[in-house]
């Protein structure tokens, strides 16, 4: 156990469980208002927006995942990196139009303008859906960072002493969200961020000090670890699927549901479009952590005989905590494991914000009360934020890890099937929506075969094209099916004369 | 009346462009050498498109404004 790790660990606790509470006076608005709640009130300005996308797209998890894979896979592990490159152009072309939108109609979710748009519930209703079940297993996955750096500070790892630490965080969590809604995950952003930019920095620069230098590292990592097998006999092996794993992660980003409830909750089109500038700062720092699976490979850290033990137990996932126990003193380490577990809580909580959002808007208030009033959507909007984190805890609680992983592989996957009706919403109103929900379906059916090929432990397909082999993210080749669909079965429906068009949306909220 | 393309325009959305091309084209850029400080080619090309990116969002951004 290690005494003064814990406390420090504690201590930042409260600290972040005070501020949230706190936050729900912070720019006071009446939280009896979905768009205050669940929003923010549609009025973060730059700074605000920074951390809150910040911190809802480097999650804990990325901390504890990104260093792991690097360290177990290599190069491949590194495609995080054009990933978040990727990111940030498309962001910058699509979603600041989005929110001229949402605003001028006071759309909550992605789903609210798919069913204005396209004058369907019933498409709308899929998109919802899609987004929860997708955000779920990414909820329960922050709790995994959680439950690695809690192992790491000496709690035995089974029984309810083990889960108590695990539990109590997530009952703050909960509770905090339920009071200030998506102002409390924006306030604690900036806290997180601070721990998590000392910690990096002090790894970055001590690590590699220690163990003379990154020419030392990376020669301690073999080749065939530090780069992607070369393409031969027409098979591109990993290369291509390390391009549409980058690719396809980056579309799926913007459609996650806690995406846009942070890019809706910013002041307006400006602060966005200033935002993402500055926002690869993060990325930079997403690519140091990326280096840290090389240091704990060449720092030999499994056969520390200390910490041997927990990676017997968390395997590579102990790589970047790993590292901290070994050169840093412990105080040190609990800052480093704190920046970890409030890393989780904010996406977290604006997961489980979004998720709230999608269902009160798009199932509740469409289909089962639709007379429901402002106050009471509301109600329900918090309620359902706390039943999603609950569902999210049993799930880490009575399910092996892998089950949350293997389901958030898949949630990204069918995430990305929402493309074709929302971002080419936002363009042209051509797509009929029947054609949008049946390529919808082709779609995730492909989605789901492929990936059972692989019993669901892969996100890749092998793709065969005229004697080239050509393997790739299955999210990305799911897509190109999808939109294939949309426009063939909107052409036919065009040709007979039967397509819909009605559009209840402003045709002066699309010019910016 | 015609409307603004996604009110980037040309130099916007080749701007944008930049970045995405450059981390995209694997075949080129996985390779070991030149090293930097140590650092494969592989990682540092990677790596410092990242602020690169971040450059290239201001020129479109720049372009946006202008449009107004």
């Amino acid at each position: 156990m290690h005494i003064t790790a814990t406390i420090v660990f504690v201590a930042l606790f409260v600290l972040i469980a005070v501020l949230g509470f706190l936050s729900a006076r912070w720019q006071r608005g009446d939280l009896g208002h979905l768009h205050e709640w669940g929003l923010g009130g549609r009025r973060f300005g730059n700074w605000i927006t920074w951390f809150l996308i910040g911190g809802d797209l480097y999650t804990a998890y990325t901390f504890v995942a990104v260093p792991a894979l690097v360290f177990g896979a290599g190069a491949l592990g590194f495609f995080a990196l054009p990933y978040t490159v990727l990111v940030y152009p498309l962001v910058f072309s699509v979603l600041p139009r989005l929110w001229v939108i949402a605003k001028h109609h006071n759309f909550i979710t992605a789903a609210d303008f798919v069913a204005a748009r396209y004058d369907s519930p019933a498409l709308a209703l899929v998109i919802a859906l899609t987004g929860i079940v997708a955000t779920m297993p990414y909820i329960a996955l922050q709790l995994v960072g959680v439950e690695v750096v809690i192992g790491g500070l000496g709690f035995p790892s089974h029984g309810i002493v083990g889960e108590l630490p695990l539990i109590i965080a997530f009952v703050v969590l909960a509770a905090f969200t339920y009071t200030s809604g998506l102002r409390a995950p924006a306030s604690i952003a900036v806290v997180k961020d601070l721990l998590v930019y000392i910690t990096v920095l002090a790894l970055i620069i001590v690590v590699p000090w220690k163990l003379g230098g990154f020419g030392k590292i990376f020669a301690a990592v073999p080749a065939e670890h530090l780069y992607l097998p070369p393409i031969h006999s027409g098979n591109f092996g990993t290369q291509s699927f390390y391009l549409t794993l980058a690719l396809g992660s980056a579309l799926a980003l913007m459609l996650y549901p806690h995406a846009t409830t942070a890019v809706l909750s910013a002041k307006g089109p400006k602060t966005l479009r200033r935002n993402w500038i500055f926002l690869p700062a993060y990325s930079f720092v997403l690519g140091l952590i990326a280096l840290l699976g090389y240091m704990a490979y060449a720092a030999n850290l499994p056969d520390n005989p200390a910490l041997a033990p927990y990676f017997h137990r968390y395997g590579p996932q102990f790589a970047m905590p790993g590292l901290l126990l070994r050169y840093f003193p412990d105080y040190f380490v609990g800052i480093g494991f704190a920046a970890v577990a409030i890393g989780a809580l904010v996406p977290a909580a604006i997961m489980s914000i979004a998720a709230a959002n999608l269902f009160t808007r798009n199932i509740y208030r469409a289909y089962l009360r639709p007379d429901c009033d402002a106050r009471r959507e509301t109600q329900m909007a918090k309620l359902v934020s706390l039943m999603v984190k609950f569902g999210a805890l049993l799930f880490i609680l009575l399910l092996p890890t892998h089950f949350a992983i293997q389901l958030q592989l898949l949630g990204g996957i069918l995430i990305l099937q929402t493309l074709p009706a929302i971002v080419s919403g936002i363009y042209t109103r051509w797509f009929d929506p029947r054609a949008l929900l049946i390529a919808w379906a082709i779609a995730l059916g492909w989605a789901i075969w492929a990936a059972s090929l692989t019993g669901f432990q892969k996100s890749g397909y092998a793709l065969h094209f005229f004697g080239w082999t050509i393997p790739g993210y299955i999210g990305l080749y799911a897509l190109l099916l999808n939109f294939l669909f949309a426009i063939l079965i909107t052409l036919l429906l065009r040709a007979i004369g039967r397509h819909s068009s009605a559009d209840l949306t402003d045709a002066a909220a699309y010019q910016e | 009346m015609k409307r603004k393309a996604a009110g980037l325009g040309f130099w916007g959305v080749l701007y944008l462009s930049i970045p995405c091309i450059a981390v995209l084209a694997v075949p080129l850029y996985n390779r070991a050498t030149p090293v930097l400080f140590g650092i494969p080619f592989f990682y540092w090309w990677q790596i410092l498109w990242v602020p690169l990116s971040g450059f290239f969002l201001y020129l479109a951004w720049r372009r946006v404004e202008r449009r107004g």
